[in-house]
């Protein structure tokens, strides 16, 4: 952008953490920031500009996160807000926090493992998954998958072998 | 900010929008960049957007039909996300179709206001099954067929087709798994349900002919480096298809390499209009109205 001005400094430190705390619609326990979507924020002749990845192809809440953006950054004084759709590189459940992991912990949802790094044709597998995941209630790892799809895209349902509790598990992708 | 619990979180006083999802969600491709790559023409690439967005709007549309009807909950549920993963395929290649073709026209446009002979569609698609075996067979063909399509236009020219296609493969990769483990569930299970696959099976091998036969336009943007050569993912589908079959306890089934393109050309069967009849009746009842 010739000619424009970048601000750097603390309006765009302010406007990053303010993108960043949006909570997300569908798991609100996390920000933007702890799922890992807000891939940049730019300050520049007085606009923000903030780029936000889909974590599926088919999120239907991408309208609400923008216009949730757009509020609060309104809010905090910043007029001119300007969201766009970034593709590539996709959205990637490694691209979770350590926080976010936490907070989905805390909120009874299992984290997901280390998303498949491949190149090439994608293997087939004809087997149950072989994931171990923890018990997000009382640490055991002798769960069981229930399903693979869930009320939402990103989850699985499991069961827990040893407490017995159903509690969901954030696929990785 | 954070918060200990989902309720405190849902329940704190901003004016934020959480509760109406997917309503007034427009344009897919927001602030991404339109330019279409050197040497390709955008009415090229708007068809062939249209052909890979078809199939998938057409798809999804089959999947949401056994809604309400699925032998349990659970399938209920997988079958609705994948709808939904094909859905959010196609509004971004029709977008993608309607920013370089030169019209203009909106996801909606696409959806809503063409003929069958419009569609791009491969004729797998559209075909209505009454019959659990039947669909899951039809959605290993083509989950694997789109798949092995992805693979390659990750390195498309096309960066936004590229982008989609990386972020397509991740999606297409369990609708392959979950539709291959029920292949070799129902072959492995008892005699009724593996005379179902089997039958299915033949029905679907029986008009694949065209998923591997090009059109000149695909020939034309696979030679600049921007689609995909459907002839070239043979081998890839042969080993998916032999790899379930074998462990499904079924015969192995012989592909036809011999056919010629006809959906994406415009010719489609009845079917096709039986579909736009309802996905478009709305939209037509109430020109102009938006949802």
């Amino acid at each position: 952008m010739t000619g424009s001005t970048q601000v750097r400094g603390p309006d765009l430190e302010r406007a990053r953490a303010i993108a960043g705390s949006v909570p997300d619609p569908e798991l609100p326990m996390l920000t933007l920031d702890d799922l890992g979507i807000l891939r940049d924020v730019s300050v520049a002749d007085g606009v923000v500009e903030v780029g936000l990845t889909p974590t599926y192809l088919g999120c239907p809440a991408l309208a609400e996160m923008r216009r949730d953006v757009v509020d609060r950054l309104g809010a905090a004084g910043f007029a001119q807000v300007r969201v766009r759709t970034v593709l590539a590189p996709p959205w990637s459940s490694d691209d979770i926090t350590p926080a976010g992991r936490r907070k989905l912990a805390a909120a009874g949802i299992a984290p997901p493992g280390p998303a498949p790094r491949r190149t090439g044709p994608v293997p087939l597998s004809l087997g149950p998954s072989r994931r171990l995941v923890q018990c997000p209630q009382c640490g055991s790892d002798t769960s069981t998958q229930t399903a693979a799809f869930s009320a939402t895209a990103c989850k699985a349902l499991y069961r827990c072998q040893a407490c017995a509790e159903p509690f969901e598990y954030v696929k990785e992708i | 900010m954070g918060f200990d619990n989902a309720y405190e979180a849902i329940t704190e006083e901003v004016d934020d929008h959480r509760w109406a999802f997917g309503t007034g969600f427009a344009d897919p491709l927001l602030g991404v960049d339109e330019a279409v790559p050197p040497g390709v023409t955008g009415s090229d690439l708007g068809e062939y957007c249209q052909m890979l967005g078809d199939d998938a709007l057409v798809c999804s549309h089959r999947l949401q039909e056994w809604l309400t009807r699925a032998p349990e909950l659970e399938e209920e549920t997988a079958l609705a996300n994948v709808a939904l993963d094909l859905l959010g395929q196609a509004r971004l290649l029709l977008s993608r179709a309607g920013q370089v073709d030169g019209t203009g026209r909106s996801e909606d446009d696409f959806a809503y206001w063409r003929g069958p002979e419009e569609f791009r569609n491969v004729c797998l698609v559209e075909v209505a099954d009454d019959d659990f075996a039947a669909l899951v067979v039809r959605l290993l063909m083509f989950s694997a067929w789109r798949l092995a399509l992805f693979e390659r236009l990750r390195g498309s020219r096309d960066a936004v087709l590229a982008a989609v296609a990386a972020k397509g493969v991740s999606e297409l990769t369990y609708h392959r798994d979950y539709a291959a483990q029920w292949v070799v569930r129902l072959g492995d299970g008892t005699d009724f349900s593996r005379a179902r696959t089997a039958a299915a099976l033949a029905e679907v091998t029986a008009v694949s002919g065209e998923l591997f036969a090009s059109t000149d336009l695909e020939w034309r943007l696979a030679d600049a480096g921007v689609a995909a050569e459907v002839s070239a993912v043979r081998d890839e589908i042969v080993s998916v298809l032999q790899a379930v079959t074998e462990q499904a306890g079924l015969e192995p089934v012989e592909l036809d390499f011999d056919g010629v393109p006809s959906g994406r050309l415009g010719v489609h069967g009845p079917a096709l209009n039986a579909i736009l009849e309802e996905l478009q009746s709305v939209a037509r009842a109430h020109h102009g109205a938006t949802w």
